[in-house]
């Protein structure tokens, strides 16, 4: 499992986590390379299907970046997308699916050192579970 | 021609009052002194009471001003001489040499890294780190362009190094820069120029400049920053090391009379230190204490911030604590801090950190500031204004918004910056004025059914990205993507020559998609938007990949992955844009008059301040007459602050019934307010009105008191009543008893009333001025005269008024002839006699009578029962709902003067809205698929814009309709659909899946 290197969608909000990852990129600080970012206006926009889909077709693991709470731009996107990520989590641990390879957390704007530790120990997380059980076979 | 408008100072009240203006079509000029926008709050951490990101909530305005259309942004740029007379200023502006050229930097900091100097102190970091004589002010400054330090920069000193000139691939150094002299024509000015913290060193007792580990609440703003120096994490400057217990001093500076203090309150810093207890609480172990006087939290949910302090975060507050010296341990360097208790007796505590709670002061240079512009300051050195017209200053044209006018707080100033903007307006939008025209496109090609042909452009931003990714590569890779047709790299993608290129080769190539990997669409989207628009492409079909924040510039040591990384995120950018479709933002029509509902002072103000700018207003009124809660002064000879109060609301009620364009509907009753923003229907109890926004005035009103034996005893009146009294000479009492927070700040109230200390002192000081015998005791929890209002406090001390505190809890007790109580600073149980009791009774929110108006207009309404503004901080006059404006006490507890300051605010917010014949919606709205929907109803359920409403289909079915108008775009209902009958323009489903899909094409991890 030494090289393994998993693959990882990060979902961020346009206006906070998507800012923090900027932000990190400002202040030069250095993470692996393991994930890719999708843009959302905001975390609320982030579909269960789409946390699925992405889990189906091979990702190793799924992370959802919003405002903190309170910090919405959108006034309670971030509680609705607690709630629903919440749910997600419940309902792949039903299926036998590690919920570990789903989180969501908070950066904000001004936080590219959390979006470096964030995205850093989610990367660690996934690579101590291994890769993807739904890998297809190719 | 068309007049512009002259902003003065680009902080958050600048920065407001620019955007308010432009929104109305006026072109504006924004000078700021400093490097970058931002004032002082894009130094902040988070802001209080709701703990907001500073960065977060300001970025967005910050880059909204530079990139509009209508404001020139003057940075690094101050003025020096102002002309003329209102409607015709001439205004000097002397723009400091920046030495970077600004149309060429593209701020991607090589230059800094190469400059060998420095030890510098960094201004933006108040020295707490080191600048290079190269350095951009700040991660998010804007205009984010290097500047060079002449004093420090061994090029222009003495023509030695030039590292930065060969480091900078854009050739943006100029050594040469020269100071230019800049002439502006405009109409009418704001003077936004903020505020200085108190500089600590005035006071040697503090130890400040002397002890390591003694700070200025600014600098631990900084160090509590996830940006600022130690990365938000705190430390003893001494050796880094973890405080364990830190303290919080407050009235550095402020509330004193000792030489290098100020006397007033500064308004801001009970509440700043609490927020910065908490904050720190919530990331590290630590035993916080803080020290004050009075705790000042008058303000909007500001009582329960300090409670929950002291109660969830078990911070510590010394009430009634003057700090009288620190001192250092030499070895330790830990601090002993020497205070008195609330009983008088002195104490000592051992502290790792002070932090010192500085006061504001007006800003450097006001003196002279003051002179240039013709305006005068008042008696402590800021901006001098009126009670009756608080945003004006003694020069007719030119009007003062934020800290420069008085110590206040961010939304204070946010809300009257918005009045400046409108009082500034009105000398612009004349009869000949000729609003700024909308830049013309050409028009846009049909690109509906065809297949996508997609432009690539690959940036390599210097070696920012070029020296991490191999940007050849990607480029090539692109060429194999799918309906790419047309593939270019450049040096920098935002640099002219290649914008026109984008153009030239929309039209060339028959592009329908562009793609540009670059830096951050947060930043660079509008740019190429722009350049795509001027090639006829509609904007939407634009899409970027961030290549260099989130990936050369994260990624450094890592090339090959984040070559391989740059090739994902083109593939995938690519895959979306093939979906992309384009979009138009729907217009909306809207009517040009304004509702205004409450007659009282800040309706009757709004209501004149929209009027005078042409437009219709119908003043809706409940009762029978206006001036609301201030018509009982009328025909009394009572005065406040020099402004007689009947007088002054009998002349309110003249000028608005006078006025032709305000139709005052008196005994009216709204039965309902149907409709959204540009176009609401005001129905009446017999007629319907058309308006375009509404403007909610509803007051609130006294308290009315059971305490002390009110309304059976005659010796107990209410504090309006004793005011009544004493403007018809009918006021009686010897022995009198002032009670404060008489339905304030108890169990079943638990807000403070903010207007009662201030209006209780101005009348004890009237009765012992007319009657020095006058025997005058005041019982408090708290004194709360805040800002000026502190020279109140310091007078009725110094005419003999007795202040006793007592403790919530330990209320004093009335007998019928004495009031006895337990004065926790004398220590002593006290026994005064009275034969006039005035109670300082609260302000109650009428809950019934707003809660009817918020059902109609989907506003809501706080737990205190006001109503609840879509931001507090930002947005303190709007509604979430737009087109809907809440003003005065429907607000929150406020003075006159606050109320008609809120009131021009509120105005000039109604006026960006029904100045125009239509509005444009965002384009990234949502819809529904009819044929999907079978009107659930949950979207509207997680709307928080109130934007979807469930209709019905015509056919006995319900379904959902999104009222464009509303939708701002957040997406949040498109997830929540569970039959995917809901969608996000630009960010549709299958969009997002398509980057998904894309994503996981990737050939082995990167």
């Amino acid at each position: 499992m030494a090289d393994f290197e998993p693959k990882i969608i990060a979902f961020c909000c346009n206006w906070c986590s998507y800012a923090g990852a900027d932000g990190a990129g400002v202040a030069r600080l250095q993470m692996p390379t393991n994930f890719r970012i999708i843009r959302t206006m905001c975390s609320a926009r982030v579909d269960p299907e789409h946390v699925l889909r992405s889990l189906a077709k091979g990702a190793d693991g799924v992370i959802v970046l919003g405002c903190h709470p309170a910090d919405c731009h959108y006034i309670g996107g971030n509680y609705r997308a607690r709630r629903r990520i919440a749910l997600l989590k419940m309902v792949l641990d039903q299926y036998g699916f590690d919920p570990k390879r789903l989180k969501l957390e908070w950066v904000s704007a001004s936080e590219g050192e959390k979006f470096q530790i964030t995205i850093t120990s989610f990367v660690n997380d996934i690579k101590a579970l291994g890769p993807t059980p739904l890998k297809e076979v190719e | 021609m068309t007049k512009s408008a002259l902003v003065i100072g680009g902080g958050i009240a600048g920065i407001q009052a620019s955007l308010d203006m432009a929104d109305r079509d006026i072109h504006v000029y924004l000078v700021e002194r400093d490097a970058t926008i931002g004032g002082v709050m894009c130094r902040l951490d988070k802001t209080f009471p709701t703990n907001d990101c500073s960065a977060c909530i300001l970025s967005p305005k910050m880059a909204d001003c530079n990139g509009h259309p209508n404001v020139d942004v003057l940075s690094y740029s101050e003025v020096i001489k102002v002309e003329g007379k209102a409607g015709d200023f001439k205004v000097t502006v002397r723009k400091k040499p920046r030495y970077v050229k600004m149309d060429e930097c593209t701020g991607c900091g090589i230059c800094i890294e190469k400059c060998p100097v420095k030890k510098i102190p960094d201004e933006y970091e108040y020295g707490l780190t080191n600048r290079r004589a190269i350095y951009i002010p700040h991660a998010q400054a804007v205009p984010r362009v290097a500047v060079i330090d002449p004093v420090h920069c061994r090029k222009i000193i003495n023509d030695k190094c030039g590292l930065c000139e060969k480091a900078c691939g854009k050739g943006a150094i100029n050594y040469a820069d020269k100071e230019e002299i800049v002439t502006l024509e405009v109409g009418s000015i704001i003077c936004a120029t903020g505020f200085n913290g108190w500089d600590a060193k005035l006071s040697t007792e503090y130890g400040y400049g002397r002890f390591a580990n003694v700070v200025t609440a600014l600098e631990f703003e900084r160090m509590m920053c996830a940006s600022g120096p130690s990365g938000g994490h705190i430390v003893c400057p001494s050796d880094e090391s973890d405080p364990k217990r830190i303290a919080f001093i407050q009235c550095c500076g402020s509330r004193s009379s000792k030489k290098g203090s100020k006397k007033y309150c500064s308004s801001v810093c009970c509440m700043y230190a609490t927020k910065q207890a908490i904050i720190t609480k919530e990331h590290a172990d630590v035993d916080e204490d803080i020290f004050f006087m009075d705790i000042r939290s008058y303000g909007k949910e500001f009582e329960s911030y300090i409670r929950r302090a002291e109660d969830q975060y078990k911070i510590k507050m010394h009430r009634s604590s003057r700090v009288a010296c620190i001192e250092e341990d030499a070895n330790t360097k830990k601090l002993t801090v020497s205070y008195t208790d609330a009983k008088g007796d002195p104490q000592a505590g051992e502290y790792d950190l002070v932090v010192l709670s500085i006061g504001l002061n007006p800003p450097d240079g006001a003196e002279e500031f003051a002179k240039i512009l013709g305006i005068e300051l008042n008696e402590y050195g800021f901006c001098a204004t009126k009670v009756s017209d608080p945003l004006s200053t003694s020069r007719e044209g030119i009007f003062v918004t934020g800290a420069f006018a008085a110590p206040k707080d961010i939304p204070t100033s946010v809300a009257e910056a918005s009045g400046a903007a409108g009082k500034a307006g009105a000398y612009i939008v004349g009869k000949d004025f000729v609003p700024c025209a909308p830049k013309v496109f050409p028009p846009e090609k049909e690109t509906i059914g065809k297949e996508p042909r997609v432009g690539v452009w690959v940036c390599s931003c210097g070696i920012n990205i070029g020296g991490v990714v191999d940007v050849d590569k990607v480029t090539e890779y692109a060429k194999s993507l799918p309906n790419v047709v047309y593939t270019s790299k450049s040096m920098y993608a935002c640099a002219q020559d290649c914008l026109e290129e984008i153009s030239r080769e929309i039209k060339e190539q028959d592009l329908n998609r562009v793609v540009v990997a670059a830096c951050t669409p947060r930043t660079h989207e509008p740019l190429f938007r722009n350049a795509c628009r001027e090639g006829g492409l509609n904007q939407y079909l634009f899409n970027m990949a961030n290549i260099r924040d989130q990936c050369s510039w994260i990624h450094t040591q890592e090339p090959e992955k984040a070559t391989i990384k740059s090739k994902d995120l083109l593939r995938m950018t690519v895959a979306k844009s093939l979906l992309l479709e384009p979009l138009q933002g729907s217009k909306i029509p809207v009517t040009g008059v304004a509702a205004v509902i409450g007659g009282g002072i800040a309706g009757m103000s709004t209501a004149l301040d929209i009027a005078a700018q042409g437009f219709p207003v119908h003043l809706v009124e409940r009762s029978e007459r206006l001036g609301g809660s201030f018509s009982k002064y009328i025909g009394v000879n009572y005065s406040v602050d020099g402004v007689n109060l009947g007088e002054f609301v009998s002349d309110l009620i003249k000028k608005v019934e006078s006025n032709k364009m305000i139709t005052v509907h008196k005994n009216a009753k709204v039965k309902d307010i149907p409709g959204y923003v540009g176009n609401f229907k005001l129905q009446l109890d017999t007629k319907e009105y058309p308006v375009g926004v509404v403007v909610l005035a509803v007051g609130a009103s006294e308290y009315k008191p059971t305490e002390y034996n009110y309304g059976k005893d005659g010796k107990v009146m209410t504090l309006t009543e004793a005011e009544i009294a004493a403007g018809s000479g009918k006021f009686t009492g010897k022995d009198i008893a002032f009670m404060q927070c008489i339905g304030s700040r108890n169990e079943k109230t638990n807000y403070c009333s903010r207007t009662c200390c201030a209006n209780a002192l101005t009348n004890a000081i009237a009765i012992k001025e007319a009657d020095p015998n006058a025997n005058i005791s005041l019982f408090h929890k708290d004194v709360r005269t805040y800002g000026f209002r502190e020279e109140l406090y310091n007078k009725a001390a110094s005419l003999g008024v007795r202040f006793l505190r007592y403790d919530p809890g330990s209320e004093p007790v009335y007998d019928g002839s004495s009031m006895k109580a337990y004065d926790t600073v004398l220590g002593a149980d006290v026994e005064v006699p009275v034969d006039r009791v005035i109670l300082s009774c609260g302000i109650t929110p009428d809950r019934e009578e707003k809660e009817e108006l918020a059902k109609m207009l989907k506003v809501p309404i706080s737990k205190d029962g006001f109503y609840f503004e879509a931001h507090q901080k930002l947005r303190p006059v709007d509604f979430a709902t737009e087109g809907v404006f809440v003003v005065g006490l429907a607000h929150w507890p406020k003075f006159m003067d606050e109320s008609i300051a809120q009131a021009a605010g509120a105005a000039a917010r109604a006026l960006t809205i029904v100045s125009k014949q239509e509005l444009t919606s965002e384009g990234i709205t949502a819809s529904v698929y009819d044929d999907y929907c079978d009107g659930c109803g949950i979207c509207m359920g997680c709307c928080d814009y109130n934007a979807i409403e469930i209709v019905s289909d015509g056919a006995g079915g319900l379904k959902s309709h999104v009222n464009p108008g509303l939708c701002k775009g957040c997406g949040c209902c498109v997830a929540a659909c569970p039959v995917s009958a809901m969608e996000q323009k630009g960010f549709k489903n299958v969009q997002i899946q398509a980057e998904i899909d894309a994503c996981l094409d990737m050939k082995g991890g990167a």
